[in-house]
Order: C-alpha cells, then structure tokens, then sequence
C-alpha cells in the first residue's frame, strides 16, 4: 500500500495552527522529499473563532486537498474534538490539549491527552509556542516525518530569532510522549 | 537563478511569482480575501524587481490603475475576490473596448455580496464572461493546482499581450490558499509575449488600424506616438465615431479576433477510460474531487472519463461536444448552482443526460459526493 497520510490541526484561531501545518508539509515535501499540500479552514475572525488547518502526506500524486479519512486529529479545543473526532478513521490517533479538552470521544482510535498549552507556559515560558509542543507531540506518535526534516522546517519558517525556542517546545512535546 | 526551484508554494504566491516571471511589473489592488497574499507579497516583490505596487482607494480605482499602467507599457495586474470583482467590471468593459491587455484575478468565494469571506465557491464563472455590459472579448482560464496557476498566470499576460484582450483567472480559495510542491522552471527558459508594437512613421500611425491578424499595434504613452483611448465606440483614428458602418466593423473585429484564435486559446485535458459511459466536466478545484471520485470509481470497476476545461471562456464548445458523443451521462460538479452545467448542455446538444453536482454551503466538494453520483448512474 502506498504511503497516504491525513492530518487535520484543529483548534481555535491564533493558536498557530496554520503555521503548523505549513510546517508538516514543508518538512514533508521538501526536507523528506515526498509529497504534501497543506489546506485551510477559518472563520472571517482577526483571532478567536474555530481554525483548521490539513495537511496530506503521500508518495504519489495528491488530488483531493483536504482531508477526510483522518490518520490523526490534532485537537487544541473542545469544540473542535467534538466536531471532528467522528472523522477519524479506525486505528488513528488523537491528540488532546488536556487543559482544553475534558471530555474525550469513545471509538476506534487512540486518544492522547497532553497539557501542551501549560508546558508552553510553565516549561518553555511562551504559551505562544503551544502550536509546536503539540508539533513534537505529532512527530513521536505519527512517525511519519522524520525529526531531522521537522527540524529543518521549524528553523525555516518560525520567525528570526525565535528558533530556539521553538526547537525546545518541539523536544518538549516529544518529551510529553516519551514520559 | 538558473536552476529549478522546488518549494512549497501557495496558489496566490504562484500568481504573484507568474506575473513576475512573465514580466509583470506593476500591481495596483485593494486586498480582500482570500486574494490578500497576491498583494502582499507583490508588494515586496515588485519592487525588489524595479516594478511599482500601488494599493488603490477601492477596486474599481485598481482596476484604472492597471489600465493606465497598461497603456504606459508595463504589463499589469491586479486580484480581487466577489465583491471587488463586481466593482472592477465597468473598467472591465473599458479595457476590452479599448484593447488594454490587463490580466485580473479573482480568488471566488462564496457571494453574492460580501457573502462569504472565507469559503470557496465557484459562483463568478458568469460574471466573469458576462459581468459588463454589451458584447465583449474577454479571455478566462481556470487552474486546478499551484504549478498550473504559475504557468496559467503566464500564459494569461501572452495572451492579454498577443490578443489586447483582458485575461481573468478565476481561482478559488482552495487553490489559492492550498500549498503545495512545486518545481518551477528558470525564468530565462520561460516564453513571453510581448504586444506588438508599431514600425510606421508617427503622422501614418492610426491608433486603431489592424491587419489581417486582427490585432492593431499599440505603442505605449510617451513612445511618440499621438493616440486617443476612449470607452466610446471609436474608429480607427480612436476618436468616437456614430457611423453605423464603423461601428459594426469595430465590434465585429474586437469580439471575432477571440474567435479567429479561438484555437490557440481554448485548452482542455481529456482523460479517457476505455469502455466509459460516464464523463467528468470539471474545472478549477472541482477537478480535484473528481480526479479523486474518478480514482475511486476504478478501483470499483467503473470506468470514468474526464474532461477538464483549462480555459472556460471562450467556452470549449467543440470539445464538449465531442465529449458529449461518447459518454451517455455528463456530470458536471461545481461550486455553484450550475452555471457550467447550463453551458455544458447547450454544448452536448443532447448526445448525453446532463448532472450536476453542486455544493455552495462553503464546504468544497466531497469526492463521495460524485462517486455516489457515478454509482447512481452506472
């Protein structure tokens, strides 16, 4: 079976999550040279409002954008686990924001429950950089883009000067897997 | 750069980075989304390139701004969405009665009026043939894909150059939004037109005069040339004109040049599946459902064919047609109430039943959604 791989981010607007997909594809399609699109969901809110972002990873052509059948859900909100758990396909996983998501869907898939937003704030002292604990979170649990390309990725697309501590939210979300 | 340049690109982006590559150098705009990004990074880029970017008070000052521009002799852009697309159509008509090559885009999303900002629609694609007023040549292509709408943002300004018509390219805000791998080729390999200047001495020169290729020279202001540009029905000299003889040549020649090229400009891409009952008639990010919808379908042992339309107006009747004679049922799926649909039947003249697949709740197509119509017909 060829490699097709369905995320969607999901979450509130200004939680970054855009920027993360933009990432996922990046390190997808350029640093582990496969093929991706990244896709967009928003509301006509500055900030606020509910925000989605996909992202496809394949090694063949990708026709359809957005994503349906999802491998993993990433869900930075309640509203948004409630909305798009039933998307999941059987065997995938979720990834909850603890402090946002109280009530976890019963199904056929995996849920993980992680205080992204408040290692954020307490570990990295940014709750702005929340979008890219949940980022190493993804990373140990999809594997399906390597660390390397993800890296590469966050350093060419965070704004200058904020690389550093992008990379130590993303080693402290694959530390939230590994614990 | 002299090499290929792969990265992860924005259909927006691509539009921007087409207009430079095809030698664009001045945008006048007023952003509004889902175009937004088309100015925002002109705005960074044309002048890095020498050219000008101008935010204008409104779309339909924009859309005055390019003509200008135009008629100095800098090729010329700008990009809208629904609501500032309906303003810039009165210069719209302008540009195409005085033969200014401009290219538009307009990134659709769901309307009428401000409608919905963020959501993507193929609602415009009558406006966009239709939204002036009188008879009038206009060119509109539909890109399916990031790299497809760098190289149609290209072709648009050779063809506004060669034609002196206005070019639209109706994007969606998939595919303006979407990002995606792309390979772009060395700008010095890529081919430009430019529009054919005048070689008679200044006292010969009319404005207006064509040969048999239809499309009269144009020099640009300041090139010492003396020329008149009016909205007005005009002779040759470019000054108005009233008599009935005149104006029936002018109009003719304006809307036939589009016909006697119609050729060279009306581009479709045929997929045929041997033994196929079914035909797709698709366009812009519908394509892409279908193109997933087809996948599925053969993977049940249904065969499907697909006609994709590259250029939507002028409309690709021939080709319909043909299309049309092969397959007993067309489906033609869309982002709006139909409006393809009613062109693609006047076009199949009966040889097959005509469906649509229509969504305008802001959601973009599902690809379930035509298999299941597939199914219902197979």
């Amino acid at each position: 079976m060829s490699l097709h791989y369905e995320i969607r981010l999901s979450g509130a607007g200004g939680q970054g999550l855009i920027l993360v997909g933009k990432i996922l594809a990046e390190a997808a399609a350029i640093y582990d040279e496969k093929n991706a699109t990244q896709s967009q969901s928003y509301g006509p809110e500055a900030r606020g409002g509910a925000s989605r972002s996909e992202v496809i990873i394949s090694d063949g052509d990708i026709d359809y954008p957005k994503a349906t059948n999802l491998d993993l859900l990433l869900a930075m909100t309640q509203e948004a686990m409630d909305k798009y758990s039933g998307d999941v396909k059987s065997g995938g996983i979720i990834v909850a924001d603890s402090e946002f998501v109280h009530n976890k869907p019963e199904g056929d898939f995996t849920v993980y429950s992680f205080p992204i937003t408040q290692v954020a704030e307490n570990e990295i002292g940014k709750k702005l950089v929340a979008n890219i604990v949940a980022l190493g979170a993804i990373e140990h649990l999809s594997g399906i883009i390597s660390e390397d390309a993800l890296l590469s990725a966050i350093r060419a697309r965070v704004p200058k000067g904020t690389e550093d501590i992008n990379i130590r939210a993303f080693k402290a979300g694959q530390a939230l897997v590994q614990k | 750069m002299s090499e290929n340049r792969t990265l992860m690109m924005q259909g927006n982006v691509a539009v921007a980075e087409g207009a430079i590559d095809a030698g664009c150098r001045f945008f006048a705009g007023y952003p509004i989304t889902p175009s937004s990004e088309i100015a925002e990074h002109l705005s960074r880029r044309l002048p890095e390139m020498g050219g000008k970017f101008l935010q204008m008070e409104d779309e339909i000052g924009a859309m005055g701004a390019v003509i200008g521009g135009s008629l100095g002799g800098v090729k010329s852009l700008t990009a809208t969405s629904g609501p500032g697309f309906s303003l810039k159509q009165e210069n719209i008509g302008y540009a195409s009665i005085a033969e200014v090559p401009v290219v538009i885009i307009n990134v659709m999303r769901g309307g009428p009026s401000t409608g919905l900002p963020t959501l993507p629609s193929q609602g415009d694609v009558m406006q966009a043939r239709w939204g002036t007023h009188g008879d009038h040549p206009i060119i509109v292509l539909t890109p399916a894909g990031v790299r497809e709408t760098y190289d149609m943002t290209i072709r648009a300004f050779n063809m506004s150059e060669k034609y002196r018509v206005p070019v639209v390219i109706l994007l969606d805000e998939i595919i303006g939004h979407v990002y995606e791998k792309v390979t772009l080729p060395p700008p010095h390999t890529i081919e430009t037109i430019e529009r054919k200047k005048p070689d008679e001495p200044l006292e010969k020169f009319r404005a207006y005069r064509a040969d048999e290729s239809m499309i009269p020279p144009m020099p640009a202001f300041g090139d010492g040339y003396r020329f008149h540009v009016t909205g007005l029905v005009h002779d040759e000299t470019g000054f108005p004109t009233n008599n009935t003889q005149k104006i029936e040549e002018m109009l003719l020649r304006i809307n036939g040049k589009l016909d006697h090229y119609r050729d060279e400009i009306v581009e479709v891409e045929e997929h045929i599946e041997e033994g196929s009952q079914i035909g797709l008639v698709t366009y812009g990010s519908s394509a892409r459902s279908s193109r997933n919808a087809m996948r599925m379908a053969k993977e049940q042992g249904i065969p499907v064919s697909m006609l994709r339309l590259k250029t939507i107006w002028p409309f690709a009747t021939e080709e319909i047609l043909a299309f049309a004679k092969k397959h007993k049922y067309l489906i033609v799926p869309e982002l709006n109430l139909g409006q393809v649909k009613h062109e693609v039947e006047h076009a199949a003249a009966c040889h097959s039943e005509i469906f649509g697949v229509n969504k305008i709740s802001g959601d973009p197509i599902p690809p379930t959604d035509i298999f299941n119509k597939i199914k219902e017909l197979s």
